[in-house]
């Protein structure tokens, strides 16, 4: 399709989104990680029944805590496609891409690049 | 199994600012069920709060470790050899493995990372409800199974009372009356006489009234 999405952001691809836990998304904050966006199936969809809402749980979970920590939970977030729908995809990439551009880089990934100028 | 809630993050930051090093210490058993003093939570507690440090840019190394149990010796001796290396320790086991761990490890602070609430049953998934108040004297057996000291507001021992309406306590119209339920329990298992005898008046030393409370066992003492 070749279609144009940012080059800001890397692929983890999983067997399910009901693999990811909290401590997964966290760690991609704890080390200076803007933003994270999960993509899994539609709704009702899952091959695995639940997977994908077990996902949004754990997304919201990890938002709740960014929002606790000062970080944000607006830098994390939950979207369903179905596989065939690469077009939407790049759409969605290039709406966190730019939600991401506007809440400006992490307060950690910040931290942590001053940390280690400073070394 | 003992069940325990997780303690809001600023109450966790609030308690443990002014500490350079700190051992974040979690429990394999009841908190590792009901999800709030695992591994897991270690890990992700443990994210958060250097998360939090780097932000605030303070200096403030964690560690995480889980035991097998913290209400037992052999398992917190684990720990003894690199204890003194903290400032302090961040228990996410319930009441019992906080103090007992506090008590093996003096000079040692320990804060606690979760909030005990009741001995419960998993009822469903996310969802913990209180089943037993360890009174010390169990009455189940004539109470159809369905304990009137921990699920009835009052503890009523002959029940049901006036605030009993349409199967529901007074107290919350979602919570089930406990003698409702015994009634229901014992017409089903035929034993709805034993609800006509009445129950004497209950022994509450055995229960926290009496303080706190001991169990010697000198047959399985060495």
């Amino acid at each position: 399709m070749r279609l144009k999405c940012p080059t800001t952001f890397r692929i983890i691809r999983l067997p399910c989104t009901g693999k990811i836990d909290v401590i997964h998304l966290m760690r991609a904050f704890e080390k200076g990680a803007d933003g994270a966006f999960v993509v899994g199936c539609m709704e009702g969809d899952c091959h695995f029944n639940t997977g994908n809402f077990r996902a949004r749980k754990r997304v919201a979970q990890v938002a709740k805590i960014l929002d606790e920590i000062g970080v944000g939970g607006e830098r994390v977030k939950m979207f369903n496609l179905s596989s065939g729908e690469g077009p939407l995809f790049a759409e969605y990439s290039i709406e966190m891409d730019k939600k991401i551009r506007e809440l400006g880089p992490s307060p950690i990934g910040t931290a942590l690049r001053k940390k280690a100028s400073a070394a | 199994m003992i069940i325990a809630d997780k303690k809001p993050i600023e109450e966790i930051i609030s308690g443990i600012s002014g500490y350079k090093k700190i051992l974040l210490l979690g429990c394999n058993e009841c908190v590792t069920v009901c999800e709030a003093g695992g591994k897991k939570e270690v890990e992700v507690l443990a994210s958060a709060l250097r998360m939090h440090f780097i932000k605030e840019g303070k200096e403030c190394h964690i560690d995480e470790r889980t035991l097998e149990r913290q209400c037992d010796h052999e398992y917190l001796e684990e720990i003894r050899d690199v204890v003194d290396q903290y400032d302090a320790i961040l228990s996410l086991a319930c009441g019992v493995g906080v103090q007992f761990a506090a008590e093996k490890y003096h000079s040692t602070p320990l804060l606690p990372g979760v909030n005990t609430v009741c001995l419960g049953a998993n009822e469903q998934r996310g969802m913990w409800t209180e089943r037993c108040q360890a009174c010390g004297n169990c009455v189940l057996a004539e109470t159809g199974g369905i304990c009137p000291i921990s699920r009835c507001a009052k503890r009523v021992l002959n029940g049901p009372c006036g605030g009993s309406s349409n199967g529901k306590c007074e107290i919350n119209k979602d919570l089930d009356c406990a003698w409702q339920l015994i009634i229901d329990r014992l017409r089903d298992l035929g034993k709805l006489d034993d609800y006509e005898k009445l129950a004497p008046i209950k022994d509450w030393s055995t229960d926290r009234a009496g303080g706190p409370r001991t169990v010697v066992r000198e047959d399985v003492q060495v």
